[in-house]
């Protein structure tokens, strides 16, 4: 029944959002978004160009799910945050390789690519971005 | 003018003996003899996840034709848990154009229909964005979870002070023939009740319900058990993302909303209010948005006693969302059925006393689609 949600057309278009964080930015304003939309959100502006997002931020604010949909049961607990990237982008998104006990707000964060929901036997296994605690290299 | 002329309520819960057309069927002949068995000559639905848990959509047609009154024009209004209120501004506006003089507004959701939880979880997260928001593993409860905390950061409470509400909504349901929950909690109900979301708990939103409710809106004041004028009403909408928002311990839809049905009136002092909350911090911020509390003050209302059904200011006098039940697409034309009720003196037992006015805000979607209904009784 849930087939529409994540098939295979309407994941794949989300692609360059999804495996890259590929989003926009208003021409007018200035403001940043995930997806790009065709209408500036902020000052509705219809001049709004791709652009590649940075991929470290911050978590704003998460909540640790443990009552789950049907696709992420697998999951629980995951921790679902408010990430506001490098430029100020905000998103929304899951938080991997942590312990959910150990999040804390305002800690940094990296994207990587995961498995997000794999939708039944005949569904697709849908990957996009999760962050990570930020490894510092030096 | 539009008046409410009759009205009819099921009791919110599991009905697991009645289908979708059984609850409709029911509750549309009960506010058809509510208003004295006149003819309608339109009908509204409203409803807001049939199509996903029922598989069944046109839902015009459906009840239609399950009513007996096929040939009648008829649709369906969807504003997730704001849609009853959408579908009463619809009838309203059939009403005023004069394309309709009685307009039967039936609001209906069979949420029990699953075979687990998880598939319901998924049902309900198509109130939020679903490709950037759900998709990621969001639920409607981590949403609130996500206001919740930063309510609780941006105004130094802690998660007891958000006991309150529901304390107070489980009170007022015990009198309450149709609610779900007619039983009374305290502080150690809430704080050891399980968590959802972080640090959402069970004991902060309501659960699964089936319900249904109906109303008889009509130009002319002819209810035989009592009627109520539709003053005015307003409506607002907000980003559906909560991500996108600049701020999310305020709902605007419900201030725009507010500032709307006012602007359309001299004067409207309420006796009680009738406010949809998916949970206790959007119960909070709802009283906050009316104007009747300060910013991260509302739960001082229901901690003094003063939102009570006796007290000076009532909020949710039959339980509100929490307690009543919120079967999501039918719950705003339950908030507006009670409040019939209330204006027409007809609520035995959650009586407010006295009642003349109330302000009824539905709101959809985690403040995404607010909807203010200003009703007088007659
Ligand atoms: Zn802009």
């Amino acid at each position: 029944m849930w087939a529409y949600w994540v098939s295979v057309p309407s994941h794949w278009r989300e692609i360059p959002a999804r495996y890259r964080l590929e989003g926009g930015i208003c021409k007018n304003c200035g403001h940043t978004m995930l997806p790009k939309e065709d209408v500036c959100p902020s000052c509705g502006s219809r001049d709004v160009v791709t652009k590649q997002l940075p991929r470290r931020g911050k978590v704003v604010n998460y909540s640790v799910v443990w009552n789950a949909p049907r696709g992420y049961e697998y999951y629980t607990p995951y921790v679902v945050a408010l990430v506001r990237l490098e430029d100020g982008t905000m998103l929304l998104s899951q938080l991997t390789d942590i312990d959910p006990s150990q999040v804390t707000e305002g800690m940094d964060v990296e994207m990587v690519l995961r498995k997000v929901r794999v939708s039944g036997e005949s569904g697709i296994i849908a990957y996009a971005y999760k962050f990570r605690p930020l490894i510092k290299s030096d | 003018m539009v008046f409410i002329i009759g009205a009819g309520v099921l009791k919110v819960g599991d009905h697991w003996e009645k289908s979708l057309r059984n609850l409709v069927t029911e509750v549309a002949l009960a506010a058809l003899r509510d208003a004295g068995e006149v003819p309608v000559d339109y009908l509204v639905v409203s409803n807001s996840l049939s199509g996903v848990i029922n598989g069944q959509e046109n839902l015009g047609s459906y009840v239609a034709s399950h009513l007996g009154i096929a040939g009648v024009p008829a649709l369906k209004v969807e504003a997730a848990n704001a849609s009853g209120a959408a579908a009463v501004i619809v009838a309203n506006s059939l009403i005023r154009s004069g394309e309709a003089q009685r307009v039967l507004v039936v609001g209906v959701e069979k949420m029990t229909d699953y075979t687990s939880l998880e598939d319901s979880n998924t049902a309900v997260s198509t109130l939020i964005d679903s490709e950037y928001e759900a998709f990621h593993g969001a639920t409607l409860d981590s949403m609130h979870a996500l206001v919740m905390r930063e309510y609780m950061k941006r105004y130094r409470i802690n998660r007891e002070d958000f006991s309150h509400f529901p304390i107070i909504m489980h009170e007022n349901a015990v009198d309450t023939p149709h609610a779900q929950y007619r039983f009374k909690i305290d502080l150690n109900t809430y704080m050891s009740s399980p968590l959802l979301a972080e640090p959402l708990s069970m004991m902060d939103v309501p659960g699964l319900a089936d319900g249904a409710a109906a109303l008889i809106i009509s130009s002319r004041e002819e209810g035989p058990n009592g009627n109520a004028k539709i003053v005015s009403f307003g409506q607002a909408t907000d980003r559906i993302s909560l991500y996108s928002r600049s701020s999310i311990v305020e709902m605007p839809s419900i201030r725009a909303a507010l500032e709307r049905a006012l602007s359309k009136v001299s004067e409207f002092k309420p006796d009680f209010y009738s406010i949809e909350e998916y949970s206790s911090v959007l119960g909070y911020i709802a009283v906050e948005e009316l104007g009747l509390a300060r910013r991260g003050e509302a739960y001082k209302l229901f901690r003094e006693g003063e939102a009570r059904r006796d007290g000076p200011i009532p909020v949710n006098p039959e339980g509100g969302s929490k307690a009543r039940g919120d079967p999501v697409g039918a719950t705003a034309i339950y908030q507006l059925a009670e409040a019939y009720l209330q204006l027409a003196g007809r609520a035995q037992g959650w009586q407010v006393s006295g009642a003349r006015r109330a302000l009824v805000l539905s709101i959809g979607g985690l403040g995404s689609n607010s909807v203010v209904h200003l009703v007088e009784g007659v």
